[in-house]
Order: C-alpha cells, then structure tokens, then sequence
C-alpha cells in the first residue's frame, strides 16, 4: 500500500445509460500504479461497462477520466492501449491459427527498414515478454490453438505488456481455471504490481480477492457501494456490500396457505451443470432460489422445464412421476417457464402482442386447424387489460415496441394462459424499471395465493428474501441449503452462496 | 428509438391517409408496391407497344410462368420458417423427367401427374429429416441435394430430350372456367396457401419458428416436426410447380432454365419474405413471380437485350433486402 501515490487511472462522475436504462450511476473508481484494485459486485452491476468504459470500447454519458491527473477521453481501444490501459477479457481475445509470437505482437510487430516483419525480432521480443511472466516454458513458435486456457491467459497478458501496459484491467481471470494454473496467475499478478503496473481484478473469489488486492470496491445496481482497503473488510462484510442492501421497497408478500405437494425433485442431474439437486414444492409455495452466476440455477430450471433435460433423477408432479424430454411436454404437464432473456426465449419480435400472448396456448384459442381470430383478440384485450401492459396500439402493436417491463409482462401473461400448476421465474424484474418491477410482484403474490406453486430464480437478494417462502441456494450445480423464510438472512445465503469455492480456491 | 417507460406508440407512418390506407400498408405494404409496380409496366409498356396487351403475350406472360410462383409458395414457407432450399430447380428437372418417361410410356396421365408430387414430397421429406433432426444447416443439406439430383439427372437422361407426349398429358395447356389452367392454379394455390398460412395454427407456429427459434421451442412447439412438414409441403408444390413446368409444351427438356433456384428464392424474397425469417407472405411471392415474367416481356418488347432482366431483379434483391433490415430495426427495436 502506499496510500500517498497518486492515480495512474481515475474516473469520476461516470454515469452511463443504454436505451433510457442507467447502468451506472456517478461512478467514481481509480487505480494506482503498483496495487491490485478488486472490483466485486453481481451480475448485472455494471462491472463489464464500467471496464469497457475503462478500455475505451464505450464513452461515458456523463463524468471525467483523467490519466495521471490530465483529463483526456479515449477515443477507441487502440488510444486507451497507447495511453498505458489494456484488458485482458474473461473471453480470451487471441487468434488460434496464428503462432503465440503473432498473437503477442499482432498489429506492432518489430519490423524491418523496408518495412517488412522482423520475425526474428518478433521472436525475440515475445519470448522475451513470456519470460519476465515466468512463463520461460511456453514456445513461442506454436499455434495459440494447442495451448490450455491458463497458457492463452498468459499469451494475452504479454500481449497487454507488449503495449507498455501501466494498468491492467483482469475481468474475472481465474473463471475457467484449475488450481495450480490460479497459484501461478496470481504470482504473475504480484510480480506485475511490484514492476509497478496498477491491476484492476474483477472476480467473485473471495480468498483470491484476499490474497491479491490492496483495495477493494464492490459495485451493485450501477453505483459504487464503498471502497476499502482490504485489511479493513472481511468475507462476510463484502458479501452484505455486494447483495445485502436493505430491503427499502416493501415486497407485497401475503402470509401463505399451503396445500399439498405438486412438484418433487429427486437427485435431479443435467450433465455437469446441475448435481444431485432435491426438493419438493406445494401450492400456495413460492421458492426463491439464489445463487451466483454459473451456479447452475437456471440450468435447473431448464432441466425441469425440457430445454435441457435431466440426465439423473425423479421428478414427480401431484404424486405421478414424470418424464420431461421436451419443452411441449413440461407445458402438456402443467408447467410454465417465464425465461432469464425474454428477448432470446421469452418473445417473437416479428409478432404482434397479440400473437405472442397465443403462442404457448394454441390449442385453446384454435378450432380445427384454424385460429380463431377474434376469440384470440378478445383473450389479448383481456389479458392487456388484468397485466396493465402498455400497449397504446393494442394487440396488434409489434411487440418489440414495447417497454422492457411490458414485454416481461407479455411473457408472463402468455404462460399463465397455460394455467399452468407450476410457474417457473428465472430472474423476472432484470433490467425493468422500479415501477413495472412492483406490478410483477405483485402478481406473483397473487398467483401463490391462487394455488400456484411458484419458483423464482433471481440474483436479487432483496427479491429472493422478500418474495419466497424457502430460498434453496445453488453453488457449483449443487444445492448447498434449503432455508425457511424465518431464517434467510442475506449473511446466511451469501454464505451458501459462496462456501465451496472457497474450499476450492484455498 | 427512446426506450423510456412509455414509448409504447406505434411508428408514425408516412402519410396522412385513413385508417384503412395505413393498415393496409404496414401489413401488406409490399405487396401492394409489388402490385403497382406490375400495372405501371403494363400501362407504360402497352402505350409504347400495344401488341404487350395482347391476349396471346398475357398468356405467355401468367400461364407460362405460374410454375415459377407455385415452387416460389413452397419456398415461402421454408424461408419464413427460417430456411431455405437451393436444390429446387435440379428437383424440377428430375420430377418433369420422371412425370414424362411414365407419360411416354404409356402410364395413365393421372400417374404421371401424381408422381412428381409424391415424389417431391418425399424427397424433401428426407431432406427435412436431415435437416431437423440430423442438425443439418439446410443450405447444406439443400446443396448436397442439388448435386445429388443435378449429377443423378444428367447420367440417367444424358441431356435427351422427352417427346411425343400424349397429347391429354398436356394439362397446362388445357382452359378451364375459361382460363388457362396454369394461371388457375396459380391463383387457387396462392390463394388456399394464404389462408392457411395466415389462419391456422400451424402456418402460424412457421412464422413463430424463423422468427425467434429460441422462443418458438420455449412455447412449446416442437420445432423438428414443424420443420419435416414445412420441407414436406414445399416438396408437395415443387411437384405442382413440376406439373406445370413439364406439361406447357410438346416437349421436355431435361435441363430446366438456368438458375431456376434463384429465380425461385428471388421470388419469395422480392415478394416481402424476410431473408432472416419470420415475416412474409406467398400473396407477395406470387405477385413477384410475375413482375419477373412483366419485366422479362417488357424488356423483348422495348427492344432491350434480355440479359438485363437478372441485373434489374439482382438490383430488385438488394433494394428489397436493405428494406427489410431497415425496417426490421425500426419497427421491432
């Protein structure tokens, strides 16, 4: 630590909002030459655009980026690389045909007077980058397609050196590695910080984050939620900072009635993804379920639903056992899936409101092998109408014109046509606004107290607390707990939530 | 577009017209530009030359180029179902081959009129098969088809020529209701593949599926089946289209007119259907299938050399396909 250095790399003020959405909110976050600078926070925070602001892929809205206290704006990657900051992306960025010595010095290689390639110099050069990162067993002369992802990794932080990098920007680089090659990676990462370059790590692991960094800064709904030394916090501390914020909106939760069991789980498995997860449902009952990304939450949910079906274990739905291969058997059963991306899964952008809101209930609205036009439009109208979607143009209007929170609401609206018994909310309120956020609590509410049994996947904690009657916690394919209502506390779901990677990092 | 909370109002139209106008317009505003486009090049071409009017140039015109709209239905329906078939017109040749060979041979002409279709339909079958099931990109398995069938025809026929057909095999020759048949069939096909496509729930889980696969699987629909059928029908009216084609003249040629694939998909497509998928309809296929043969005439009868007739349709691809992305970012966001 050296507290009295001044920032290599500020930014102060950011704000930065996509088609209307802010996605941060006055940010500000520096890093200094010589420290490792962890950046924590969910999914979803706003820790991807704050490093694509950082690495000159996106401009702010509002706000200044100074490099070493001059006020400058980049105006592409390539300015960002020359001005000293370069990204080492979680999705290696290299060219598998070309050898490890292209891709290090690709597009500034050494050259020649008349202006052809040194390759001898590039050779040199590149081994000479792979071996001030130790990295003194990785030939240069092999195609990058033969390497492991830990040596690709490495391949991509000389590149970054090769640029004169003073500050490297790590988004979460240990994701997809094996233990040995993460020991060897943060080695890396502190001989770098003792040549002086400032890292900005992103990464969910918390002993790495305790191992490596000087000072951390969790970031959460756009906004920076603190930065501390990292002597100063401990595991439990950041947790609460990264999903524990205080429940502020009041989640219109009824007091339960349940009914009997429609839905039981046994030692459900879906490959690698999901791993022997158990647990039963009744009516009435909504089940929160919480986990990080990659946790395998909504790699359950697929499993029950069909996309992708179970490789192991029993499903049995009211005391029958059941077999689910396809999506149009889990709804011929009576289940529902409202999905995680409703532009991906959920809606048909070249259709209509109307179209869309048909499109899992056909049969009813068919008779023959004809739709029935105007009974379709009356269903539309009607469920327009209970859903309060916005819909200015009526059933007709193309879907895609619709706000976030109204095309989430068609979605909904379109499965509970299917009357189903078992409703399936994988992170139903992403990326809508407060208000409509409200209405679709609301409804789930009132579909529990219908009888509906209800699971909802979500990466908001608040929701996941205020809204369910037990939290099942996903960690690593694996259900690490089951917790009532009366015991969740976010500390205890963090816990959960991150417990085993723990043991797998240490 | 400004995605505040409540931009929910529908794209201003250009225009100030009633409301009909401008429903007529977002929903079938290609089709409708199709149309006019066919009577300005019959008003302007006939004042130049009257002779274009002429019964006997119509009937060349419709009758000998509704085979080119009927096959253009069928690749409608592939196409809005999100894919595509580059093999249709080897397939023609070997449906019009077979259709012929049982004709001269002394079959019953319902036979030889029968087999094309069955044949076609089960042809496509396979491929729908491979495609669906085998996880086959269609444009590959269609253009392993192509060359299967193009290869297979030219070994068996040698490039001969089928003649001395029966005169009542001719069908496309025939009049009926007072019409020629082809055009006849056009109309009705048109017709009853509109209907259905539009109405009935299937031809509706079509649009769904090359409009949003992803979502189409997640409703429920069960997508490799939808996708055996539509390439099934499409062989259906690749065997009509065939009837058509081989029953016109006196005689069959083996080889079918270059690049009739193209001309077939360039239909479908200048006729509205999205290349992306999910939106189009076969009143609009049809309607381009006869701008092209309009055009092919008009430009014989202005006296303009009929090798500009794939330049303006390939310039009639690029302004249509540009329309549709633009379009597509407009109106979905």
């Amino acid at each position: 630590m050296q507290p009295l250095q001044k920032s290599y790399l500020a930014l102060s003020d950011i704000s930065k909002s996509f088609v209307g959405i802010p996605v941060l909110r006055n940010v500000n976050f520096d890093v200094r030459s010589g420290e490792v600078h962890a950046l924590l926070g969910e999914n979803g925070a706003g820790k991807s655009t704050l490093i694509k602001i950082m690495s000159g892929l996106f401009t702010p809205d509002s706000g200044i980026i100074s490099v070493e206290t001059k006020e400058t704006r980049f105006t592409s990657t390539a300015d960002a690389m020359r001005r000293g900051i370069t990204t080492v992306y979680q999705e290696l960025l290299l060219f598998p045909e070309l050898s490890v010595a292209e891709n290090i010095l690709l597009g500034h290689s050494p050259r020649h007077a008349w202006g052809g390639i040194d390759w001898r110099g590039v050779h040199a050069r590149a081994r000479d980058l792979l071996d001030q990162l130790d990295s003194t067993d990785l030939d240069v002369s092999i195609k990058v397609r033969e390497l492991s992802v830990a040596q690709r990794q490495r391949v991509e932080i000389a590149k970054a050196l090769s640029y004169n990098a003073r500050v490297l920007i790590m988004d979460e680089p240990t994701a997809s590695l094996a233990q040995g090659d993460v020991r060897r990676l943060m080695s890396i990462v502190k001989n770098l910080r003792s040549r002086g370059v400032g890292i900005i790590y992103v990464s969910h692991r918390m002993p790495e984050i305790f191992a490596l960094a000087d000072r951390v800064t969790v970031l959460r709904d756009g906004q920076i939620i603190g930065t501390e030394p990292a002597h100063a916090v401990n595991e439990a501390r950041l947790v609460t900072m990264m999903v524990g914020r205080p429940i502020e909106t009041v989640f219109p939760k009824s007091e339960p009635i349940f009914g009997e069991t429609t839905l039981e789980v046994h030692n459900l498995s879906s490959g690698s993804l999901v791993k022997d997860v158990s647990f039963s449902l009744r009516r009435g009952e909504i089940l929160g379920v919480a986990g990080l990304v990659g946790s395998g939450r909504t790699e359950l949910a697929h499993a029950l639903f069909g996309l992708a079906p179970a490789t192991a274990g029993t499903i049995d739905l009211k005391g029958t056992r059941v077999t689910i291969r396809t999506p149009s058997q889990a709804r011929d059963l009576g289940i529902a899936y409202v999905p995680e991306d409703r532009g991906l899964q959920g809606l048909i952008k070249s259709m209509s409101v109307r179209e869309n809101l048909s499109m899992a209930a056909f049969e009813r609205n068919s008779k023959g092998i004809f739709i029935r036009f105007s009974y379709e439009k009356k269903r539309a109208r009607n469920l327009i109408r209970r859903f309060n979607i916005k819909a200015k143009a009526g059933p007709n209007q193309p879907v895609g014109r619709l706000s976030g929170g109204n095309q989430q609401k068609v979605v909904l609206a379109k499965w509970l046509e299917t009357n189903p018994e078992v409703l399936i909310l994988d992170e139903p309120t992403r990326g809508i606004d407060v208000g409509a956020k409200a209405e679709i609590h609301r409804m789930i509410d009132e579909l529990a107290k219908k009888g509906m049994s209800i699971i909802l996947i979500s990466s908001e904690l608040p929701e996941v607390l205020g809204m369910s009657d037990r939290v099942l916690i996903m960690n690593n394919g694996r259900c690490t707990a089951i917790i009532d209502r009366e015991n969740a506390t976010p500390e205890r779901i963090g816990a959960a939530m991150t417990v085993s990677q723990k043991a797998e990092a240490a | 577009m400004t995605a505040t909370t409540d931009d929910t109002q529908a794209a201003p139209l250009p225009g100030k017209g009633n409301a009909f106008i401008r429903y007529a317009y977002r929903s079938y505003g290609q089709e409708l530009t199709i149309l006019c486009a066919i009577l300005i090049m019959f008003v302007s071409v006939g004042l130049y030359s009257p002779r274009f009017l002429s019964f006997d140039n119509l009937n060349s015109i419709f009758a000998g180029n509704a085979y080119i709209a009927v096959a253009a239905i069928g690749m409608s329906m592939l196409i809005i179902t999100g894919q595509i078939d580059v093999s249709v017109g080897a397939l023609i040749g070997v449906l019009a081959t077979i259709s012929g060979t049982l004709a001269v041979s002394g079959y019953p002409v319902w036979l030889a009129w029968l087999m094309p279709v069955v044949i076609g339909m089960a042809i496509n079958a396979v491929v729908g098969i491979l495609v669906a099931y085998g996880r086959i990109p269609s444009i590959i398995a269609t253009l392993g088809m192509l060359s299967v069938l193009k290869g297979g025809l030219v070994s068996v026929t040698g490039g001969a020529w089928i003649s001395n057909l029966p005169p009542d095999f001719l069908l496309a020759q025939r009049v009926m209701l007072g019409v020629p048949f082809p055009i006849l069939a056009m109309i009705v096909l048109t017709v009853f593949a509109s209907v259905w496509l539009k109405y009935s729930a299937l031809g509706r889980s079509l649009y769904a599926i090359g409009g949003n696969r992803e979502a189409a699987l997640a409703a429920g629909i069960r997508i490799q089946r939808r996708i055996v059928m539509v390439f099934t029908i499409h062989g259906a009216f690749a065997g009509l289209a065939t009837i058509l084609f081989a029953t016109q003249l006196q005689v069959i040629q083996s080889t079918v007119p270059p690049n009739l694939e193209l001309t077939i998909i360039t239909a479908a497509v200048i006729g509205g259907v999205s290349v992306l998928g999910g939106t189009g309809t076969v009143i609009g296929s049809t309607l381009a299938a006869i701008l092209f043969a309009t055009i092919g005439s008009a430009l014989i009868f202005t006296n303009v050399s009929a090798y500009w007739l794939r330049a303006v349709i390939g310039l009639l691809i690029l302004i249509t396909v540009l329309a549709d992305m633009m379009r597509r970012r407009k109106v979905w966001g």
